[in-house]
């Protein structure tokens, strides 16, 4: 025999990737279970998830942030695709694409940190949005790595409670997501 | 969704969600429904009470109900129908549902619910069906609108039997079948989200025709996709236009006639050794409508280690690749794939390498030769696999046959060749013990009059025996070929071979006098003891033609389904019987 063919080889597993896949599926209640249902009856890691509908109110927008190898990404969009209420849906890190996440964070913002606490939001262009005498609740968006830095940059034990979106995404350019 | 369709009842009249139900069924067809009854479902039950057109199959557990359903649909190729109440009627029907779910069977589950208002609140036999149902169906609908009750049904039919077929679940709420609406049913659902792909992609195609035609060690491997999608006679003329080997899976036997020359039997698991061996030493292996799976390959790094290209016809992308790498995936329907795979291959078909061929089929020959198959003909023990060998000459191999799950149902697949697709209606995929029965029911009310039998364990005919009332009420004259072994036999093989002879719960203590149990029901019960009287007994049973006849044969206790390739263990990493 030969050298063994390279593609009856076993998976060769390559390295779990970091992938964002844009979904549009039907508006209607269950679809969503369907997804979630999917990603656990086969194994597959949901990082984020985000979902509403779009300007067509009979159809939703889904923002999955998952990781996997290409095998596995490669079944988690053909399972999706098999999905009866899922129209369409993109790979957005196969090319060039923006992500956003929103967070809300409050924050101890009382005595002489008060000023600080201001100065680090501006830094990463956060806003405050709601005041306190001895808090703020500051809006951030950008892309996750960015509301990281900003958790990493504050001192723990100011941080009184956060919520982020999870990612949306949309691709660079001309590229649309649309039935 | 877009809905074209004819009206059926002209005028505005308004009906009710029940009777709709059944108009339904009527405008599709259906000829049998199998279900049980219960508060939910008791309009629709009112609806079926008035009108003699779709007939209502009274089983003993919604099991039955799914199972049969199921089996209706694989012996006759028409979508299977059954119809529970909510709460216990579903969950009842889970396993059925899951069979047919892993065997890709067209079915349509019709569910009854609490009422809309109850939803929610821990009714009286409420339960979440849809939620229940979603990881084994294809498609699941809970309608909460009469006037979406026709149109989700057309779906559900549609979505069934489309595509990859499926089972569909449309779950209905007591109060939508009262609600009346005027009945249109439409003739076509058009879903914007699904359009399941029919035609291969031609350069594909074209790709495929040159592999095959260079092939020197070629294998044709075919699945229940075959089956599924009535191919059997393409398959036959790409196998003859080519003269190349063909194996079977356990779902597709019968998409090549059993008797064959060019036929090795079937893979996997149970395979045969030449099957198991051409499989992994092929140069070029087509996959038609099969699905590479843990009990064909076991090994997927073992089957990597000889080099071959792989073409994979299959017309669900996420089958290809899924555990073999393919070199030339054809994502289609099969027969359209294989009609356009024929029209290129035919007029070359002389392009075939004869000389590289015909020493293939002497190394297969070589292969064929070990006789794997082989048992002690001379026992004074009755062996399993004489039994299957004597069925299959008395029914001449023109049975339908069902099995349950076990090692009788691996003799059966083994040693009853089949001639015909939709002959062998077994549980591959979930590999459910208790569908012998049942399945023979519905196989058996989807062909009247033709010969049916269910070759069973004593261990898994007793999960769905309470069916043998069911055969009394419609005279359905199953024929009941029992390996009676005492033992969940393949647990016991299983046991003796990875587990150091130590048969936790698997002798079978405490069995029925199953004759005595057969006659009770109102049936023909026979016991066989001894090899002599197998022949006689099958031919008497079989000419009984208007009885259920129940043959208790006592086999030996200690039989083994060979070849055997270990769970993990590569296709030519068989144990053989006379290695033990
Ligand atoms: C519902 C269900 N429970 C358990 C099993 C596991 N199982 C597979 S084969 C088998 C034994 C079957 O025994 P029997 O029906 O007597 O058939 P035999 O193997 O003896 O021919 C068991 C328990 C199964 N397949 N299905």
């Amino acid at each position: 025999m030969n050298a063994p063919s390279p593609y009856t080889l076993p998976f060769v597993e390559t390295k779990a990737m970091r992938h964002i896949i844009s979904i549009l599926l039907e508006n209607e209640s269950g679809a969503l279970s369907r997804v979630a249902g999917l990603f656990s009856a086969r194994g597959y890691n949901i990082e984020s998830l985000t979902v509403a509908p779009t300007e067509d109110p009979s159809l939703s927008r889904m923002t999955i942030v998952t990781t996997g190898s290409d095998d596995v990404i490669e079944q988690i969009t053909k399972q999706l695709n098999k999905l009866i209420e899922v129209v369409k849906l993109v790979d957005l890190s196969e090319a060039a694409h923006i992500e956003r996440e929103l967070m809300l964070i409050k924050v101890r913002a009382a005595g002489k940190d008060r000023e600080e606490m201001k100065r680090m939001a501006d830094i990463f262009r956060g806003r405050i949005i709601d005041v306190t005498e001895s808090t703020y609740t500051i809006e951030l968006t950008g892309d996750g790595t960015k509301l990281d830095a900003f958790i990493e940059a504050l001192d723990k034990t100011a941080i009184l409670e956060t919520v982020r979106t999870g990612a949306s995404g949309i691709a660079r350019g001309e590229r649309v997501l649309r039935v | 969704m877009k809905i074209t369709g004819t009206e059926i009842s002209g005028d505005a009249v308004e009906v009710s969600g029940a009777e709709i139900v059944v108009k339904c069924l009527q405008a599709e067809g259906v000829e049998y429904i199998f279900g049980y009854p219960g508060g939910a479902v008791l309009f629709i039950y009112d609806e079926l009470f008035k009108q003699d057109k779709v007939r209502h199959v009274l089983v003993r557990h919604e099991q039955a109900a799914a199972h049969a359903a199921d089996a209706y649909s694989r012996a006759s190729q028409k979508v299977g129908v059954c119809l529970v109440t909510s709460g216990p009627g579903v969950t009842n029907a889970v396993t059925g549902i899951a069979t047919a779910y892993m065997d890709s069977i067209p079915m349509v589950i019709l569910s009854g619910q609490v009422p809309t208002h109850a939803i929610g609140q821990d009714a009286f036999q409420e339960v979440d069906a849809v939620g229940i149902t979603r990881p084994c169906v294809k498609h699941n609908f809970l309608v909460k609108d009469v006037r979406e009750l026709a149109a989700t049904i057309k779906k559900a039919f549609v979505i069934a039997s489309t595509g990859r077929p499926g089972p569909v679940l449309v779950d209905i709420p007591k109060d939508v079948t009262v609600a009346k609406t005027p009945f249109h049913y439409p003739d076509s659902a058009a879903m914007r989200s699904y359009n399941p792909v029919t035609k291969g992609h031609p350069g594909q195609i074209k790709k495929a025709a040159q592999l095959i035609l260079e092939a020197k060690r070629p294998m044709i491997y075919s699945g229940g996709g075959v089956i599924l999608s009535d191919s059997a006679p393409l398959l036959a003329r790409l196998v003859k236009t080519l003269g190349f080997p063909v194996t079977n899976t356990l779902m597709g036997l019968g998409g090549y006639p059993g008797d064959d020359r060019q036929f090795l039997g079937m893979l996997g698991m149970h395979g045969t050794y030449e099957a198991n061996m051409a499989m992994q030493h092929c140069d070029v292996l087509v996959a038609v409508g099969a699905r590479f799976d843990d009990r064909v390959i076991g090994n997927p790094g073992h089957f990597g280690q000889v080099p071959r290209k792989i073409i994979h016809i299959d017309v669900d992308p996420s089958s290809i690749s899924k555990r073999v790498k393919v070199d030339v995936p054809i994502v289609g329907h099969v027969p359209d794939v294989l009609e356009e795979l024929l029209r290129q291959l035919e007029p070359q078909a002389a392009k075939v390498d004869q000389k590289a061929l015909a020493a293939w089929w002497a190394q297969i020959e070589l292969w064929r030769g070990r006789d794997c198959l082989r048992y002690d003909r001379a026992s004074a023990i009755i062996k399993p696999q004489l039994v299957v060998e004597k069925l299959y000459e008395v029914t001449k191999g023109d049975a339908f046959i069902t099995s349950d799950v076990g090692q009788h149902q691996m003799w059966a697949a083994q040693f009853y060749k089949f001639a015909k697709p939709r002959r062998w209606i077994n549980s591959g995929g979930l590999g459910t013990m208790g569908v012998g029965l049942p399945y023979a029911m519905g196989a058996q009310l989807a062909n009247p009059g033709a010969t049916v039998a269910c070759v069973t364990g004593e261990a898994s005919f007793t999960m769905c025996i309470q069916e043998l009332s069911t055969c009394k009420q419609y005279r359905l004259p199953l024929k009941i070929v029992l390996l009676n072994n005492r033992y969940m036999g393949m647990v016991r093989q299983w046991q003796q071979f990875f587990h150091g002879n130590r048969y936790s719960e698997s002798y079978m203590d405490a069995l029925p006098d199953f004759v005595k149990l057969a006659e009770s029901f109102g049936h023909v019960g026979m016991r066989i003891e001894k090899p002599g009287d197998v022949e006689g007994a099958l031919k008497e049973a079989f000419a009984r033609k208007n009885d259920l006849v129940f043959m208790d044969f006592l086999t030996d206790q200690t039989e083994n389904v060979y070849p055997m390739v270990p769970g993990g263990k590569g296709l030519s990493e068989m144990i053989l019987s006379e290695e033990l």
